[in-house]
């Protein structure tokens, strides 16, 4: 059986938990490289990616992580998961790491400040209904390479994407209660 | 259509802070130095709890120019203090582009009887509690984060610990209730029977559940999220101490591994001297902060 990790340096940790647990998949959390050694696949919740940058540095985690994604262990990004699977950023803090993995460019809160979060409804190709994205100081999806597939957009911004067994996606999907993009990565990336 | 200020979007970015450390903060240049030392956010105020206690006078929200240059020094959520009640001061931070308001009991509250009316803004507030009761009055106010109050600026967790403990104590308890004893158990916490009946089922508040007010090393930090905190605001304890770059990235550390002795033993050591505190008790104290709110 599949045993989906969450790293669990900083953020909505719980509720990845939550939602791999509703699907019936072994969840664990991974703070230390012998948990990560543990998974076959990893899920990088939503929080403050600069934080978790530096934790995963000094915790001699991130060189691991880079390794497994290198290679071929599925993973799904969400909000500042997705920063960190990016290879290339924009608006990053001084020094800013990242995991990289997807061949996209993502600028970090690049839709706005607090006061700018918002929730609506999208499209994404391979789920029959509309999904409600939360979408938290958000960043987007400003360039994608030659094998990124675009899922989801708000105007003219990708906001998930997916190369071979890598996900990502701006919003929340963790927040309410929908496990529609968890089953997605599951059955289509893991 | 895009809706902004909704309660999932101002409880969710709470949810994103967990685990994290935010840390108080009076210049660009010490905002600098959280965010390095890897703080989730940052809470822009005028003067820190201790000196606020040390220098007395009335203590307001912060200079629109000194938070500007907070917001423009880093990259990491901005939050800033507003007096109890203030609600012109809240609109200005939300003006000025803030992520979090925390209306909070450090600074002299404005208004004796009444919180701001938390609803009306599309920015989130985080307000400070000493049990379940104030935190469900808080939330009905529209609050969609809590934290303890502790006694800030002093460097004594003490308070914190009761608070947190409180607060947990008073859940475990209304779990254990019948449905028909719930009734009395609103009307004794002197808050709406919905909220009651919904922390009852869910054993937990429905917003997030910080601590803050004198933490002031890794392990009061490590203490405090085995308590159940599921993050850490540290005030005075940073920059009044001998090494604030080294003892904020302690903290940060030992928050992440709370329940790793040997990680909170490391960050530990070596950190110079932590701020030089106040116990809560001592008479000299001359103000409560956490007497504040109601």
């Amino acid at each position: 059986m599949t045993t989906v990790g969450v790293l669990a340096l900083q953020g909505d940790v719980r509720e990845h938990l939550a939602a791999l647990d509703r699907l019936g998949v072994k969840g664990m959390s991974v703070r230390r490289r012998e948990e990560l050694d543990a998974c076959d696949a990893l899920v990088i919740p939503g929080g403050e990616s600069t934080t978790m940058w530096r934790l995963a540095r000094t915790f001699e985690l991130l060189d691991p992580l880079r390794e497994r994604v290198r290679g071929g262990m599925p993973a799904l990004g969400t909000c500042a998961g997705m920063v960190l699977l990016a290879d290339r950023l924009l608006d990053a803090a001084q020094g800013q790491e990242t995991i990289g993995g997807l061949d996209i460019t993502v600028r970090r809160n690049a839709f706005g400040r607090q006061t700018e979060s918002f929730e609506t409804d999208l499209e994404v190709t391979g789920l029959a209904e509309t999904v409600h994205g939360v979408f938290i100081r958000a960043p987007w999806v400003e360039e994608i390479g030659p094998g990124v597939e675009v899922l989801a957009s708000v105007g003219e911004h990708p906001v998930a994407v997916r190369q071979n067994q890598l996900m990502a996606t701006s919003f929340h999907p963790e927040v309410n209660a929908d496990d529609r993009l968890h089953r997605l990565f599951v059955d289509t990336c893991c | 259509m895009n809706e902004t200020g909704t309660s999932r979007v101002k409880r969710g970015m709470a949810e994103m802070l967990k685990g994290g450390v935010i840390m108080d903060v009076v210049t660009a240049e010490q905002a600098k130095i959280a965010e390095d030392a890897g703080a989730v956010a940052v809470m822009a105020l005028e003067r820190v709890p201790a000196d606020i206690r040390a220098q007395g006078g009335v203590s307001r929200m912060s200079d629109p120019d000194m938070i500007d240059g907070i917001i423009e020094a880093v990259s990491i959520p901005v939050m800033a203090k507003a007096r109890i009640g203030h609600f012109a001061e809240a609109q200005v931070l939300q003006s000025l582009g803030v992520d979090y308001i925390d209306e909070s009991e450090v600074l002299t509250p404005a208004d004796y009887e009444n919180h701001i009316d938390k609803w009306a803004y599309t920015v989130p507030f985080v307000c400070g509690a000493t049990n379940l009761g104030e935190a469900l009055r808080r939330i009905t106010e529209g609050a969609a984060m809590i934290r303890s109050k502790g006694e800030a600026g002093t460097g004594d967790v003490s308070n914190a610990v009761t608070h947190m403990r409180t607060i947990r104590r008073e859940i475990r308890r209304l779990g254990a209730l019948a449905e028909d004893e719930l009734y009395v158990a609103a009307k004794e916490l002197q808050a709406p029977y919905e909220l009651v009946k919904e922390v009852a089922e869910n054993g937990k508040l429905p917003v997030v559940l910080f601590t803050a007010g004198g933490i002031a090393t890794p392990a009061d930090a490590a203490m405090m999220m085995q308590l159940g905190a599921e993050g850490v605001f540290v005030g005075s304890g940073i920059f009044k101490s001998g090494n604030p770059a080294q003892r904020a990235e302690a903290i940060v550390k030992a928050t992440t591994f709370h329940d790793d002795p040997d990680v909170v033993a490391k960050v530990s050591r070596g950190l110079g001297e932590a701020m030089v505190g106040i116990n809560v008790d001592e008479p000299a104290r001359s103000i409560q902060f956490a007497e504040r709110g109601w």
